[in-house]
């Protein structure tokens, strides 16, 4: 049944591989390489030479208080962004799906914030979620004290989760909403025949038949929160106030070009891939085990 | 067990109307078919019964209750679906139990009800089985169980078997009717397909374009069609439309200078009517003798216990279903014979049926 393509000489396969091959080893596995390389030895700041030190980056990144309370943030900031992107997206496109008037422009709109460069949006949410003006000095009026992402760390964490979860809800909309409307009409009137109502159909079918999907964006969205971060804390709270919000992927950069600490930037880049790498596997050994591929 | 009452519904979305004010009453324990052509509103009609597709106007009652504003679920309907929408991520049991569950019928009892459907539709071995791993048959028999396990007081079919190949669909015809005779419950089942419904209908409803043509059992709408659409959607081949003009002493036919000879009935002289006759009740006979069609034989079709014969009068197409011993080639000339008792007329224009044997034709009682 299915269709592949093949050749006649595996010399002609190859050629076509080689173009992405060459991207592919230029863009990551050399710079990778790289970094594995710098992780194991001290670089100088100003370039010449290099000593090898074997595993003491790591020992002495592992040792410091510093970094474990940048794997907390960063978990602190994945979790909480992942939730609430995927809830509100799976709100929308679960009350989307009921009454379809008009999606095609609910699905233009909504990718829209998916497309916004995560600097740009950080500026945008700046102005926002400023404590001196807007909506939040409102707020502050009432509540004087109640919000200042500059000097409270809770507040800054929530602005930065704020910005990431409004690009991520977008994105994920877009692929509830499909994996909704991919759901046959008739199950759902089925469903209604045998007397489920509108909120005990969301549970009992829709949702098991979105698990797919549900676990795609779960990888996607945690993988993302650990890397497309870096703009949004660089724009809105450059880590701070006191390293609240300190991200891995934002300390590696203020550790190395800030600090010129590159083999310890190094190290840090090798621990937060194998973390990625721990995360993704966990999810496909213990959570995909509840999806239902139909 | 209950009655279905249709008054004037009518169904209309946003640019057209579909439905057009249909009436039917359905007694209590029936099965009734709706025949019709694709698009002509006989599903819409099964979903408005089923609270599915909201209606336009008019009213439906259930046992004499109102059911326009009611809930699917509170209708007392059960459905089976063309494509059987089962729930793909639960297994046998849990789709026929489904309702049973959602009512908040107690586990133990539940697992009993499972147990006696699957019984009664050989499902019990593979009770733990996904739909996935079901055959075409398999799946439809799920889809019946889960909507047997409600005791419903109306079981509706939306052309349940089209999915089917041809052997299973005569299987499944068969088993239908045999739990209709043991259920009882109302049921309302679409279809287009004819031989389905002349053979599981107690009566049969012809629907074309929105409007109901005729109700009746099967026997009358074979043998007394009201109109010229059912005369020629009813029955394998289709009844040959012969158009002529009604003249003192016969039928002149259009198209040539062919004279038919039929009984002195009321139909005026002048008038254009269409001349319907069942290509079962032509017989042919030895060409150029009185009172019989000259015809060209186009195409013979073998059909081992018969042959359908397709002869070319000037011009219209024209088929004789004969199971006699003659083999007519192609291209030779044949005579047809056409009994006056066996033709059936309807106005050009509106495709009425015009009643001239009302009296001689005879008409089984029910």
């Amino acid at each position: 049944m299915e269709k592949r393509v093949t050749f006649s000489k595996w010399t002609v396969g190859i050629l076509f591989a080689v173009p992405q091959l060459l991207l592919i080893f230029t863009f990551f596995y050399w710079p990778a390489g790289q970094a594995v390389y710098w992780s194991l030895t001290l670089q100088q700041p100003w370039g010449g030479g290099n000593i090898w030190v074997g595993l003491d980056n790591f020992k002495s990144i592992l040792s410091s208080a510093d970094y474990w309370n940048s794997i907390t943030a960063s978990l602190v900031f994945a979790g909480i962004s992942t939730g609430l992107a995927m809830f509100i997206a799976l709100v929308l496109a679960a009350l989307t799906d009921r009454q379809l008037a008009g999606s095609r422009f609910y699905r233009v709109v909504l990718i829209w914030p998916y497309g916004i460069a995560a600097p740009a949006l950080a500026l945008a949410f700046r102005f926002i979620l400023a404590p001196e003006a807007g909506f939040m000095a409102v707020v502050n009026r009432m509540w004087p004290g109640f919000w200042d992402p500059g000097l409270d760390g809770v507040d800054a964490m929530a602005s930065i989760i704020a910005a990431f979860s409004w690009k991520y809800v977008g994105y994920n909309f877009i692929f509830f909403l499909a994996a909704f409307q991919a759901i046959p009409r008739s199950l759902i009137e089925a469903a209604a025949m045998d007397g489920s109502g509108v909120v005990r159909r969301f549970f009992d079918i829709q949702f098991p038949l979105i698990t797919p999907t549900i676990f795609f964006l779960l990888v996607i969205n945690i993988t993302e929160s650990f890397q497309d971060s870096f703009g949004i804390v660089d724009i809105m709270t450059s880590g701070g106030p006191a390293n609240a919000t300190n991200l891995m992927v934002y300390k590696i950069y203020s550790d190395g070009f800030k600090g010129l600490d590159y083999s310890g930037a190094a190290a840090q880049s090798i621990i937060l891939m194998l973390l990625i790498i721990v995360l993704t596997i966990f999810q496909f050994r213990f959570i995909e085990r509840r999806v239902h591929y139909r | 067990m209950a009655s279905i009452t249709i008054r004037d519904v009518t169904k209309s979305y946003a640019r057209s109307q579909v439905v057009h004010g249909v009436d039917l009453d359905i007694a209590s324990g029936d099965f009734v078919v709706i025949l019709g052509p694709s698009g002509c509103g006989k599903s819409t009609l099964l979903r408005m019964i089923a609270g599915l597709e909201e209606i336009s106007g008019g009213t439906i009652a259930i046992d004499g209750t109102v059911v326009n504003r009611l809930e699917p679920r509170e209708r007392g309907c059960a459905m089976v679906f063309q494509n059987y929408a089962l729930y793909p991520h639960m297994s046998v049991a849990q789709n026929i139990g489904y309702s049973l569950k959602v009512a908040g019928v107690p586990a133990a009892e539940r697992t009993l009800r499972i147990q006696a459907v699957a019984r009664i539709l050989e499902l019990e071995p593979m009770l733990d089985r996904k739909p996935a791993a079901l055959s075409g048959g398999q799946r439809q028999r799920v889809a019946m169980g889960r909507a047997m396990i409600r005791e419903p007081k109306v079981f509706l079919f939306d052309e349940p078997l089209s999915n089917l190949d041809a052997k299973l669909r005569v299987q499944m015809r068969s088993e239908i009717r045999k739990l209709h005779r043991r259920l009882n419950a109302t049921s309302v089942f679409v279809t287009h397909d004819q031989v389905e419904a002349m053979t599981l209908a107690d009566r049969l409803v012809v629907m074309n374009g929105g409007r109901v043509e005729q109700v009746g059992t099967p026997g009358e709408i074979y043998k007394r069609p009201a109109s010229r659409f059912v005369a020629t959607f009813v029955g394998a081949p289709a009844m040959n439309i012969l158009e002529g003009v009604v003249e003192l002493d016969g039928l002149s036919l259009l198209g040539g200078s062919r004279r038919l000879t039929i009984p002195r009935v009321g139909l005026p002289v002048g008038a254009k009517v269409a001349m319907g006759i069942r290509p079962e009740a032509v017989r042919l006979v030895a060409p150029g003798s009185q009172g019989v069609l000259n015809a060209t034989v186009d195409l013979v079709e073998e059909l081992g216990a018969g042959r359908v014969i397709y002869v070319d009068l000037d011009g219209a197409a024209f088929s004789v279903v004969t199971s006699e011993t003659v083999h007519p080639a192609p291209g030779e000339t044949v005579g047809l014979k056409i009994s006056p008792e066996d033709m059936h007329f309807f106005s050009s224009e509106t495709g009425a049926r015009l009643d001239v044997f009302k009296a001689s034709v005879p008409v089984p009682a029910h």
